[in-house]
């Protein structure tokens, strides 16, 4: 595999995509050194899936699009997703370009900023030197970390200055199209001390697409800042997603995270979230629903660094049909974190024989004064339930319904957007059939 | 419908997992009337309940089932429900993360069919006024589904559920186990309240004590899977005041479970 990607991935075309965004040295010498750890790492090693057939490597990295002047010019299964009235602050990129954004200027003229990296890097260089791939993630963790610091493509910079509220939703889509591509989306979200923000991110492909995407998401909540973030995968059944997430919560500061991993192929989604700050809260909130021959293996994690941190991880997994979900949680206290408590749960519903799942809850706990609790579950329908639902004259497909709806409510019923919610209602049914 | 509901059970035969628990019930309802069945624990009651209602673990091996005319063993649980028939649980389910006000609601509407969705204004009104009659907390409607529920509270929830949807044949199994005399009181005074021509009822005890607040217009005694004796509300008091040995004894029974217990 190092052969192919040697040849696809030279020094050569690094520098000439570098080049191309003019990006300054410092940002080059960050890729070609990933890129060269690329070709010496080995795949991230999952546990319980077999990914070592999955494609990572074989496509086209830079694929340009040309700009868009209204969203008017995106199909309708893309547009739907976004709002774009006045007063929305929206990014849209599709494979390697941003090709549509704005933000008002009532939130510019507060020092917001929230555009592709390219324009920011130009414009706040210090700004994003600072933050840039630094949440945690490290580019020689493995060969598909590397390969994202290395090809990474567009991207979008979104920063909420000191004291700044805002509430409506930042929105950044990521759309992948067409055949043989890969993308490598990387969205960096700082929220300066004391800011509120949301965001609601979505990565989509064509349904016909067999993209690889291999993207990140980096979080900043500074001290006593609260963000709000929502992420929704729904890539086709030919692509292939590595999906990281990586959060640094400071002091005092409030996190809410949900991730919608509903992509209808083959899924790595990591999720780490390091609570830095003493006093501060995350919850995160995971969903998978799987059909047909999907895959996934979705870890959660928490490290508690800080002290009297909290943490609460819940995360569901529907498995209709041969789909297969691994979901890992992990909450780690580190020494020092005095009064942390962290909880976690993983549950998967199996709605079918040939369905599998698997929830590993670990604790990792290296200070006395702590709590922490984890609970997990497989299991499948209860045949009883239905029977019961049922006897009040439910079909059995509004009956199932009930039952998977009720098994996610946990995660769905508290998203703070309703059309997220929607949204996610309207996929997870598409998935049921 | 118009007509009067009428519920027939001719030769009815049922096993749970190859064992025969029912060994030939016959039993006729109609509308207005309430048949009470009774008998010690082990002796086929319940299983009656169940697989009238199509419950999975429990197989028809043998007999009829008709519901206004209509084979009810040839329908499905959800259909046997949407034709009238109920069944007020023993151990209700509990579903997580569905409250019992969308569930009810979800049933009223699979009843009345698409198109003919009952107005949600009209729905909070019937279930507030529901609610009030069996004391049930204003916070119920937005409880999950039996979830965490006493067991008193999960027979109210059945007998709330009995009230809402209005069924042409109402089947009560045990829902008086477990209950202190105010609950069954309350319990007693919904019963009572759809005694009406459009309803008949099936009760399923094995005390006498609920009998003394839902006058019973039939009483049936089931043992080893069949019904061995059958009379008015004068048969319930005599078991009352002496047991079961009598039935026992005038019928040559020794043993009245259906062999071990089931």
């Amino acid at each position: 595999m190092s052969i192919d990607m040697e040849q696809l991935f030279d020094r050569q075309a690094v520098t000439k995509l570098s080049q191309s965004q003019q990006e300054p040295k410092w940002m080059l010498e960050h890729r070609l050194k990933a890129l060269e750890a690329a070709s010496q790492l080995s795949l991230p090693k999952l546990q319980k899936t077999r990914i070592d057939h999955w494609n990572f490597t074989q496509f086209d990295p830079i694929r340009k699009e040309p700009a868009i002047s209204s969203s008017r010019e995106l199909p309708e299964e893309i547009s739907r997703l976004i709002s774009t009235d006045a007063g929305d602050a929206v990014f849209v990129q599709k494979n390697a370009s941003p090709v549509f954004q704005s933000l008002p200027d009532t939130l510019a003229s507060q020092g917001v900023i929230f555009t592709d990296i390219s324009t920011a890097v130009r414009e706040h260089e210090d700004l994003v030197k600072k933050y840039w791939m630094t949440a945690g993630g490290k580019a020689d963790e493995h060969k598909l970390a590397a390969l994202h610091t290395a090809l990474v493509s567009g991207g979008a910079f979104l920063y909420v200055p000191r004291n700044v509220t805002v509430d409506l939703p930042f929105q950044a889509l990521f759309w992948a199209s067409g055949k043989g591509i890969g993308t490598f989306p990387y969205l960096l979200i700082v929220a300066d001390n004391e800011s509120e923000l949301n965001v609601v991110a979505n990565f989509v492909s064509d349904s016909e697409s067999d993209a690889v995407i291999n993207g990140a998401v980096e979080v900043f909540v500074g001290d006593q800042a609260r963000v709000r973030i929502a992420s929704l995968h729904t890539h086709g059944e030919q692509t292939t997603e590595v999906a990281y997430r990586r959060t640094v919560v400071g002091r005092d500061a409030d996190l809410e995270w949900i991730v919608g991993d509903l992509n209808f192929g083959r899924t790595i989604s990591d999720n780490t979230t390091h609570m830095k700050g003493s006093g501060s809260n995350a919850r995160i909130k995971g969903i998978t629903v799987g059909s047909g021959e999907e895959r996934s293996n979705i870890t959660s994690a928490v490290h508690h660094h800080g002290k009297a941190t909290e943490s609460d991880l819940v995360i569901r997994g529907v498995m209709k049909d041969q789909a297969q979900t691994i979901l890992n949680g992990i909450t780690k206290i580190e020494k020092g974190a005095s009064q942390a408590n962290g909880v976690q749960a993983e549950k998967v519903l199996m709605l079918s024989k040939e369905a599998r799942g698997d929830a590993n809850p670990i604790l990792l706990i290296d200070e006395n004064d702590v709590q922490a609790g984890h609970a997990a579950s497989v299991g499948r329908v209860d045949p009883i339930q239905i029977f019961y639902l049922m006897s009040r004259g439910l079909s059995l497909r509004e009956a199932e319904r009930l039952v998977i709806f009720g098994f996610v409510s946990p995660v769905l019923d508290t998203i703070p957007f309703e059309s997220l919610r929607e949204q996610i209602t309207h996929v997870i049914e598409r998935k049921l059939g | 419908m118009a007509t009067s509901p009428k519920l027939t059970i001719n030769d009815l035969h049922v096993s749970i997992e190859e064992k025969e628990i029912l060994k030939g019930i016959d039993l006729e309802i109609n509308g207005g009337e309430i048949h009470a069945i009774m008998g010690p624990n082990g002796t086929g009651k319940s299983t009656l309940a169940q697989a009238l209602m199509g419950h999975p673990r429990y197989e028809v091996t043998g007999g009829q089932v008709h519901l206004d005319g209509e084979d009810v063993l040839e329908m499905e649980v959800d259909e046997r429900a949407r034709k009238g028939l109920f069944l007020a649980m023993q151990y209700p389910s509990e579903i997580n993360g569905v409250t019992n006000s969308d569930f009810l609601r979800s049933a009223i509407n699979a009843k009345r069919g698409e198109g003919n969705e009952v107005s949600i204004m009209k729905f909070m009104k019937q279930l507030d006024k529901k609610m009030d009659q069996l004391g049930m907390d204003e916070s119920f409607a937005n409880r999950y589904l039996n979830e965490g529920f006493s067991g008193g509270e999960k027979k109210r929830n059945e007998i709330l559920q009995l009230l809402m949807l209005e069924p042409r044949i109402a089947i009560l199994d045990e829902v008086d186990s477990g209950l202190d005399i105010d609950a069954l009181k309350v319990v007693a005074n919904g019963v009572n309240s759809m005694r009406n021509p459009d309803t008949g009822f099936l009760i399923i005890t094995h005390y006498q004590r609920l009998l003394n607040y839902i006058k019973p217009d039939y009483v049936h005694v089931v043992m080893q899977g069949r019904v061995v004796k059958s009379g008015g509300p004068e048969l319930a008091e005599r078991l009352e005041a002496e047991g079961y040995d009598w039935v026992k004894e005038e019928l040559g029974i020794e043993d009245e479970t259906v062999e071990s217990q089931a």
